[in-house]
This record gives C-alpha cells, sequence and structure tokens, in this order.
C-alpha cells in the first residue's frame, strides 16, 4: 500500500498527488513512469513520474481525470493508500550530448511531464525554451514552475483566452522561421500533436523526441502490448522507451492502437461517473 | 490386495459444452473413494522408477501407501518433505513424461494416477489440515529471490524449511509467476496458488510485490543490502512475435498479454476494470500450452470458432496430450500444416484475417522435428477478428543487462551450472530463465537443487 501525502487540484480536470514510494523516489529520473492499480478490482494504468524526493521517499503523479480508473484514483484523499505502485519503469530521458539550447513543448496535462524535463534540463545548465499549449485558459497548470526553469516560456491557447492565439505547432514554426536554432526539440502531449511538432521540425533536421502513451498492462516487456513502430521496427515503449525519435515514429499506428478499447472505456467511465458517482462500492 | 485394474480410476470433470462458457477448473477431482481405491493400484516396487520420474523426487510410494490407509494428513506429511506446492504440481506437471511415464504399471494399462493422488491430498489438506507449519529456528542468513514463479517460491520455501530469512521479490502485484497470469482459472484456480503462497509465507518468507529488480535495486544493491546470496527465477516473460506484416493490427495480442488480462486483471469477470475486446472468431498461432490455454480462454470469452494454428502436424505439437484432448473436446479447431504469412486489416486497422500457407514436412532439423517447408501456391484465408500469437518466449534482459558478470548465451537465457551456480559468485539461477521456455515442474526442481546449493555455498564461507 502507498500512502498519499499530498493531493492538490492544479486545474478541474487535472490533480498533483504525492505518493509515498521510497524504493521507487530513490531510483527515479526523469523521463521514466509508474504503474498504479488503485484498488483490487483495478486495472494497471502508467503515469509519467512528474517528480520525485529522494529525502521524503515521496513520488509526484500529475494526471488528467480521464476515464474510471484516474476518477476513482481521484477519489483517494490524503492519508488513503494505492493499493498497487510500480517502478521506476522505462528508461529515463536521454539528452544528446552536447546539446545547448533545446525547445520543451507540452500539451495539456502533457506539460506535466513536459515541466519536470525542462527542469533537469534548466538544473544541467542548457538554455530551455518552453512551448505549452492549453485549450483555453482555465486549464492552463504550472506556470510559475515552467517559468521559474526556462528562459523563454511560451503560453498558448488554442482558443486565445490566455497567453497566445494558436497551437504549440504555430509557435514552434514561429520560432523556427524567425532563426531560432534548437539541438534538440523534446514534445509531450497528445499523439497528435507530437505527430505535427515533428512534421515542423523535419526539415530543419533538429532532432525531436517524443514520449509515447500507448496501451500498457505490465509495463516491464513480458506482453508487447504497448508496441509500437519507430523507424520500420517494432518496440516496446515500456522497456524501450517510453522516449523516442519521432522522426522515426509511425503516429498513426500509435492512434489507432490506442483507440482499441474506447467503447469499453466509455462505458466504464459512465458506469463509474453516474451510476455510482464515482465511487466503486456504492 | 492391490487393486489390478488396468485402467486408472477416471477423474470427473466438467462436460465440454459446459466448461466452454465457464472459466471453473475443468477437473474435479478425485473423491475419497476413489483416492483409496486408486492407490491401492501401486505395487510398491522396490526400485521406485516413479521417484526418479520426478523432478523433486516425491517419496511417491510412500505417500500412496498413506493414500490407501486413509492416512491423509500422513499422505501430505510424506509429499511436504520434498514438495512445496503439491495442489499445483498435481494439477499442471505432463506427468506422462515424469512420474507416471516410469510407473510398472504403465508397461500393461495405465500408470497409477500419481498426479491426481497428489491432487487429491493436496486439497484434502487444504480443507481439512489443522497442524500448524513449524516455523524452523533462523539461523541468521538472509537470501534475496527474485521471481515469485514456481522456481522462485520453491527455492525459498526450501531455504526457509533451512531457517535462511527469504525475501522474494516480484514485479507484478501478486506471487505465483506463470500460475497467476499464464494458466487459466479452469486449470489452475487462483485461490490454490493463493493458498501455496499463505503456506510460504507460514514459514517465514517475505514476499514484496511491485518489486522490479533491475529497476528498483539491481543485483548487486541486493548484495549491499546485506543479502548473502541472490536466486535468480525470474523466467522467461519476453513474448517473441513472428516479424510478418498486420502484427500492429488491433486485434493481434501476445498470448502473454491475451492471458495476462485474462488470468491476473481479470478480465473475464465482471466488476473488474482491465477490458478486453470479445472477438467472434480467433485464430491462435503455436501449438504448445499456452496455445491451448489462450485457445480455451477464447471459447470462454464467446469466441464462436477458434482455431490453432499450426505449422506442423499433430505429433510435433508440444503441448501435453492431455490439454490437445481438452481443447478438442471444447470445440477448438486444428489448422495442422499452416503457417501465417500476412495478417490483414480493415480500413481501422482493425484484423479482419489471416492469411496462412500450407506446409509439408521435410527432413528432420537440428532440434529432431521434421522441418516444415511451405507448399508453393496453397496460401488461404481464416476470417478471424483476433490473432493471438503463442510462438514462444524468451528471458527478459532486465536482469542480465543490470547485473556485473552475469553471463546469457546467445538466446539471452542465463548461463548457470547444474548445480544452479552462475557465472557470478553467491548468484544462483534456476527455470525458464536458465533454460528457456519449459514446465512448472523443471523449473521447481531447478529451484530446490538451487536452494541446497545455497546453503552449500553459506555454510562454506563461514
Amino acid at each position: 500500500m502507498y500512502k498519499i501525502v499530498q493531493k492538490r487540484p492544479l486545474n478541474s480536470s487535472v490533480t498533483l498527488m504525492e505518493v509515498q514510494a521510497p524504493h521507487i523516489a530513490r531510483k527515479a529520473k526523469a523521463g521514466q513512469f509508474i504503474i498504479f492499480r488503485v484498488d483490487e478490482e483495478g486495472e494497471r494504468v502508467p503515469l509519467t513520474i512528474a517528480d520525485y524526493d529522494r529525502e521524503k521517499g515521496t513520488v509526484t503523479i500529475i494526471f488528467q481525470i480521464v476515464g474510471e480508473s484516474t476518477m476513482l484514483l481521484n477519489q483517494l484523499e490524503v492519508g488513503d493508500s494505492i493499493l498497487d505502485f510500480v517502478g521506476p519503469l522505462g528508461l529515463p530521458t536521454h539528452v544528446e550530448p552536447g546539446a545547448k539550447r533545446v525547445c520543451v513543448i507540452g500539451g495539456g496535462v502533457g506539460n506535466a511531464i513536459a515541466y519536470p524535463q525542462a527542469k533537469s534540463l534548466h538544473q544541467a545548465g542548457l538554455q530551455v525554451d518552453m512551448i505549452a499549449g492549453f485549450r483555453s485558459k482555465e486549464i492552463v497548470i504550472l506556470e510559475e514552475e515552467m517559468r521559474a526553469v526556462t528562459d523563454n516560456l511560451y503560453i498558448m491557447t488554442d482558443d486565445g483566452t490566455y497567453g497566445e492565439h494558436g497551437l504549440v505547432t504555430d509557435k514552434l514554426n514561429a520560432l523556427l522561421q524567425a532563426g531560432n536554432h534548437y539541438d534538440e526539440v523534446i514534445a509531450i502531449g497528445p499523439v497528435i500533436m507530437m505527430k505535427f511538432v515533428c512534421a515542423a521540425t523535419k526539415p530543419y533536421g533538429i532532432k525531436t523526441l517524443v514520449s509515447l502513451n500507448p496501451i500498457m498492462v505490465d509495463g516491464t516487456g513480458m506482453c508487447g502490448c504497448c508496441r509500437v513502430t519507430v523507424g520500420g521496427q517494432t518496440k516496446f515503449a515500456c522497456v524501450d522507451g517510453p522516449d523516442f525519435d519521432g522522426h522515426q515514429v509511425d503516429f498513426d499506428e500509435l492512434m489507432k492502437r490506442n483507440s482499441f478499447y474506447r467503447d469499453a472505456e466509455a462505458y466504464a467511465k459512465e458506469h463509474v461517473c453516474h451510476l455510482t458517482g464515482g465511487k466503486r462500492h456504492a | 490386495m492391490p487393486n489390478m485394474s488396468m485402467q486408472k480410476n477416471p477423474m470427473p470433470e466438467q462436460a465440454p459444452e459446459v466448461r466452454n462458457k465457464n472459466f471453473d477448473e475443468v477437473a474435479l477431482g478425485y473423491t475419497l473413494e476413489m483416492a483409496m481405491d486408486e492407490a491401492k493400484r501401486c505395487l510398491h516396487c522396490k526400485n521406485q522408477p516413479c521417484v526418479s520420474g520426478c523432478p523433486v523426487n516425491v517419496h511417491i510410494p510412500q505417500f500412496i501407501a498413506k493414500v490407501a490407509e486413509g492416512d491423509f494428513a500422513g499422505a501430505y506429511q510424506e509429499i511436504a518433505l520434498t514438495n512445496a506446492l503439491p495442489a499445483i504440481c498435481g494439477r499442471v506437471c505432463p506427468q506422462e513424461n515424469q512420474c507416471e511415464g516410469k510407473c510398472v504399471r504403465g508397461i500393461k494399462g495405465e500408470p497409477v494416477g500419481i498426479g491426481r493422488l497428489e491432487r487429491f491430498v493436496a486439497d484434502w489438506w487444504m480443507e481439512h489440515g489443522t497442524q500448524q507449519v513449524q516455523r524452523p529456528a533462523p539461523n541468521g542468513h538472509r537470501v534475496a529471490v527474485v521471481g515469485a514463479g514456481p522456481a522462485g517460491l520453491t527455492c525459498a520455501g526450501d531455504l526457509a524449511k533451512l531457517g535462511y530469512q527469504v525475501t522474494v521479490f516480484e514485479a507484478l502485484q501478486t506471487a505465483g509467476g506463470v500460475l497467476v497470469y499464464g494458466i487459466p482459472q479452469f486449470r489452475l484456480p487462483k485461490e490454490i496458488v493463493a493458498k501455496e503462497v499463505d503456506a510460504l509465507k507460514q514459514l517465514g518468507v517475505e514476499i514484496q510485490t511491485n518489486m522490479v529488480i533491475g529497476k528498483v535495486d539491481s543485483v548487486d544493491e541486493l548484495f549491499q543490502q546485506g543479502y548473502e546470496a541472490v536466486f535468480i527465477g525470474s523466467g522467461a516473460g519476453l513474448p517473441r512475435f513472428m516479424n510478418i506484416p498486420g502484427e500492429s493490427l488491433l486485434g493481434v495480442y501476445s498470448a502473454n498479454e491475451y492471458l495476462t488480462r485474462i488470468n491476473l486483471m481479470k478480465a473475464y469477470r465482471k466488476g473488474y476494470d482491465t477490458p478486453i475486446a470479445r472477438a467472434r472468431r480467433v485464430a491462435v498461432v503455436g501449438g504448445g500450452n499456452v496455445a491451448m490455454d489462450a485457445a480455451r480462454c477464447a471459447k470462454r470469452m464467446g469466441a464462436e470458432e477458434v482455431y490453432i494454428v499450426y505449422r506442423r502436424s499433430e505429433v510435433e505439437l508440444p503441448a501435453r496430450a492431455e490439454e490437445v484432448h481438452h481443447a478438442k473436446e471444447e470445440g477448438i479447431v486444428f489448422k495442422l500444416l499452416s503457417n501465417p504469412v500476412q495478417i490483414l486489416g480493415d480500413e481501422k486497422g482493425l484484423v479482419k484475417g489471416i492469411e496462412c500457407v500450407q506446409m509439408e514436412l521435410g527432413e528432420p532439423d537440428a532440434s529432431g522435428r521434421r522441418r516444415p517447408i511451405p507448399k508453393e501456391g496453397s496460401n488461404f484465408v481464416l476470417d478471424v477478428d483476433a490473432v493471438i500469437m503463442a510462438i514462444g518466449t524468451s528471458p527478459n534482459p532486465l536482469i542480465r543487462s543490470t547485473t556485473t558478470g552475469l553471463e546469457a548465451n546467445r538466446h539471452g537465457c542465463l548461463v548457470a551450472d547444474e548445480k544452479g551456480a552462475t557465472t557470478k559468485p553467491g548468484v544462483f539461477a534456476g527455470g525458464d530463465t536458465v533454460t528457456g521456455a519449459a514446465t512448472v515442474i523443471l523449473a521447481m526442481g531447478a529451484g530446490k537443487t538451487a536452494a541446497q546449493s545455497i546453503d552449500a555455498y553459506i555454510r562454506s564461507k563461514q
């Protein structure tokens, strides 16, 4: 059992939780993830490690409430425990040695994962620009935190209610056209956004790292549910990733695979949301 | 007077057309009378060939004698001397190649139903056993076991009996390895695995789940934490795919994924969150026990038509004869001498068929089995909406890639001698991680041998 020591809503659908898991906190590195199972009937769900505190022995996760499992997780409060919490899984983010200036791009809740990346790059002495995209003003998260670890922070909203009006790729294209040079771009967010970021950087030949989010079961390489095609080869995102060279990734295939259980997910969400008011054993 | 019947007492089982719609255990087990009657078929030979056929050398004639007398508690104690997991072995061992394969009664007629009797005794004990397991006096030494599958659990149990303080590290949320994620409920009820694991805990074995060794701590770090020896029983859990077109289509699973969703995550039960797509027609590629398990699960998940697609002929099927027999009874269709060449999908990326080529058998290959050769122009398509790849697994590279001085062979299997010693001092290994995918009982045998080696190793250092 893994005790929740802090819980804080970042916006109406995104929650931050700090969880007691000393053995994971001791080893975690930026880019790795955990798998949680909320209770005995729960499914195993992967979440990127947003932060860790080796001394306190805690791991921070930030999740969007999108379906049954994240709804059930969000029912838990400080002092409650998560049944299973496994990690750190996957490979840490590997930034090109010698890189001096990078652009980190986050989309929606992906910013929760892009932020610790920006932070670790900033701490490593790199110049970090960040483009953080959100649908609209109400869901902007971690702005102060991101500002503290970046040289330039560009907040974009789809509807123009905050920051600049437009998509992250609009800003990226503008920056590149204006002659900004980046040794590497790191994009984390919805698959479609990562796909278009890669399309934007390709003509400039900028190495682009993406953090993939396929469906996972065990997260340790024993099932291949999370397989993705990278450079024509089958890779297991849970052990070979989750970070990959975005110019090699078959994004269309990933989008199709991620939609496989959409009906079952919608049904489960409906059930937990409306019939039981968010509780499993009502 | 021995019972001279040529046939084993048959085991009552659920009727095929009933059981292929539920996940309850197929074989129902002997009644008291059946067990005592079967036990009387044992001739108590002097040289006891059955015992030599058992990888953990259960005292077979001795425990059977006690069953014949109706002393079931005594029979259990006799088995427990060498076997920590009898309720499991009695169910999943391929006895025809082991104890029963050597039984003298098998020369004329059927061998004694040793597996069925072992199962009976273990089940009886779970229901009626009263004696508390005696926790041995601690000897002050600590051993770490990586992996809570059959090899690791056996090794841990044997070491605990010798007084070692044993910690088992398991990556998944439940101990049991393939016993919980692979072998389905209808062959091995998970409640039984849980009870066997509880018995080990009573012996003093500590089990830490959710611990991925190589990620949380490495084997080298386990030594730094004061463990004096490490046993690696991490299995062969890395699935193989065929590398044919269409393997990333929606509805293509590794058998590990399909079985894990069903068995470990209980996707077959109402109220559990893990989803699984309901397929109408399913092709399972492969001919081993895992393929049979996947096919029989698919049927129970409601598929109308389930095919086994296997590139050799029936005699080469690696699955146990009993599993093949059960699968056929349940309506699984065998497409033998057939090899997939591609998986076909629709515009949404969903599986809609599997294209296969017919094979013929040529000369024997290095493995001694006749090599299948494709027949030109014999391609055909099976109309299916799910494909399950059950063509084998290899060891996960996580342990070997994070441990200094641990050698593996070109198949990724850890190199270990017949006593279970690896190339790194103090590190022992056994089961599928050394042999590649094999059987539960061989893994248990390896765990047992390694426990003896670890004991000798730690004593030699004093």
